[in-house]
This record gives C-alpha cells, structure tokens and sequence, in this order.
C-alpha cells in the first residue's frame, strides 16, 4: 500500500533514508517544469533540480506539517531557483537586433493587426525567452510568478519569503523593467 | 505595445513546462544523498573531537601555569624561617665557628 507524504517522511526522519525516494519520483516532474522555466541547460537544470532535493532532505526536520509538503518542497524550489538566477547573470545585452525572420514577422503582424496573430507559435515562444533573459533576477521571478503563472502577491510572498509591500514593489519595478525591453524592441523594429 | 506585452504573457502562459525527469534521476540524488548523510556524521565526529582538543589544550595550558606559579612561590625564600634559623645556627651548641 502506497505511504502518504507525512508517513514517508515521519521514516526518513526516524532514519530510513530510503523512503525519501518515493517523495524524490513524485516530486521531481514538478521541481524539473519549475527549474526550466529559469535555466535554459539541461545540465545546469538537473544540478538545481538536485540542489533542492538535497536541501529539501538537509532541513526536512523543519517540516512542520502545517501545509502539505509540496507547498514546503515549492518554497524551496522557488528560492534556489532564484539564488541560480542571481548567481548564473548571463550577458544579458542579447538584444533584439538578433531576432529572427520569424519573430520580426510575428512582432509586425501584432503590430498591425493583433487579433489575427496566435500565441501559440515558435516565434512567439522564443521572443518570451528573449525577453525574460533581459530581466533582472528579481523582475524575471516577479513575472513569472505573477503575470505567467498567475499567482497572488499573496502566495508569491509566501514562496519567495519577500515581505507583501516587498512582493508589490518588484513587481510594479519588474513591469516597468518589461515595458523598456518592449520599448526597445518596438523602437528598434520602427526606427 | 500593450497588445505586444499581452500576447508575449499569454504565449508564456500556453507554453507548457516540460516536466520530463532524466533517466535514473532518482537514483543519483538518493547515492548523493546517502553519501552525503555519511559524511555529514564524520563531519559531526571531526567537529566533536576539535571541539575536545581545544578544551584539552586550555586546560593543559591552565595546569602548565598553576605549575608554574607553584614553583615560584615554592622558589621564594620564607624570610621569617631564614631568619631564625640563622639566629639558632649561631646560639646552637653544636656549630663550630
């Protein structure tokens, strides 16, 4: 019979060490879709995914029970994830002079007629990732967390561990940080 | 340049995260893991037994000067006993000048 969450790691704690492995199987699709959404190498992803399964089972004793240990595991993940962002700040002058063919077309047909143009194109999907890569740590988690995930000033405060005004500051300042990389390209795509 | 930054948003948003774990993943995380228990338990010892040299050296460097000191005051003459006896040296009958 499958052991919950709080039996497995009432085990691991009393010292059988093999029962983190099934919370490592669960968990992990959710800690690597998180972790690609901030690194972009495969090895670079593995080595934050690994980072937090080891902190998770370094401090697995501060577990208090209250809420389900996703949301402990996710905290956690949250906050790697960014210590990785501050710690692996790339070149981040890419600018958009590099675009494709593909991405200079997608961003001309939203320019004239926006209704016509889909989301769901390649060229769409590499322009958000140009554009994340030239925010700043903070303003890439900010809005990720709240305009790309949708979650609450809320819930971000309690994943990133940032006071509620903290959380509403970033995020006015990340906004104001995405409207300049736009400007940029929208000056660059009309000069 | 609002429709350019909604669009972008709502791309990332149908953007599925890939979730796909490596193979044997798990695996490696659990060696790392017990590896990192073990040593973690010498890294405990080694800390213990630091902590227990230190304090044996205090207390050896403590016996050393109480040592010390001993002897000195041991060193120092007692005037008063000096002084008496070589005032009975002289009156004793059985030293000859």
């Amino acid at each position: 019979m499958e052991r919950s969450d709080a039996e497995l790691i009432a085990a691991v704690l009393k010292g059988d060490i093999a029962s983190f492995e099934p919370l490592v199987t669960k968990y992990s699709p959710r800690l690597f879709a998180t972790a690609r959404r901030y690194a972009r190498r495969e090895d670079e992803i593995e080595d934050v995914v690994q980072e937090i399964w080891t902190k998770a089972f370094q401090k697995l004793s501060t577990f208090r029970g209250d809420a389900p240990f996703e949301h402990w595991l996710m905290r956690m993940a949250v906050r790697t994830c960014y210590d990785f962002l501050r710690h692996h700040r790339r070149n981040r002058e890419n600018t958009f002079t590099e675009l494709t063919t593909e991405e200079n077309d997608w961003i001309e047909r939203v320019a004239t007629s926006p209704a016509d143009v889909s989301e769901d194109s390649n060229a769409a999907r590499q322009l958000v990732q140009r554009l994340m890569n030239l925010l700043s740590p903070p303003a890439r988690l900010v809005i990720q967390l709240l305009e790309i995930e949708d979650k609450s000033v809320k819930e971000i405060s309690q994943l990133t561990g940032w006071s509620v005004p903290l959380v509403k500051v970033r995020a006015f300042r990340a906004r104001a940080e995405m409207r300049k990389c736009l400007a940029r390209i929208a000056k660059d795509k009309y000069l | 340049m609002n429709e350019l930054h909604q669009k972008l948003i709502a791309a990332a948003r149908r953007t599925a995260p890939d979730d796909r774990v490596p193979y044997a993943f798990e695996k490696r995380i659990m060696a790392r893991i017990i590896f990192s228990d073990h040593a973690d338990t010498l890294g405990m010892w080694s800390h213990a037994l630091w902590r227990a040299a230190v304090s044996c050296v205090a207390i050896m460097a403590l016996s050393g000067v109480w040592t010390f000191w001993s002897a000195q005051q041991q060193a120092q003459p007692d005037f008063e006993q000096e002084f008496d006896s070589a005032v009975l040296v002289s009156a004793s009958p059985d030293v000859v000048w």
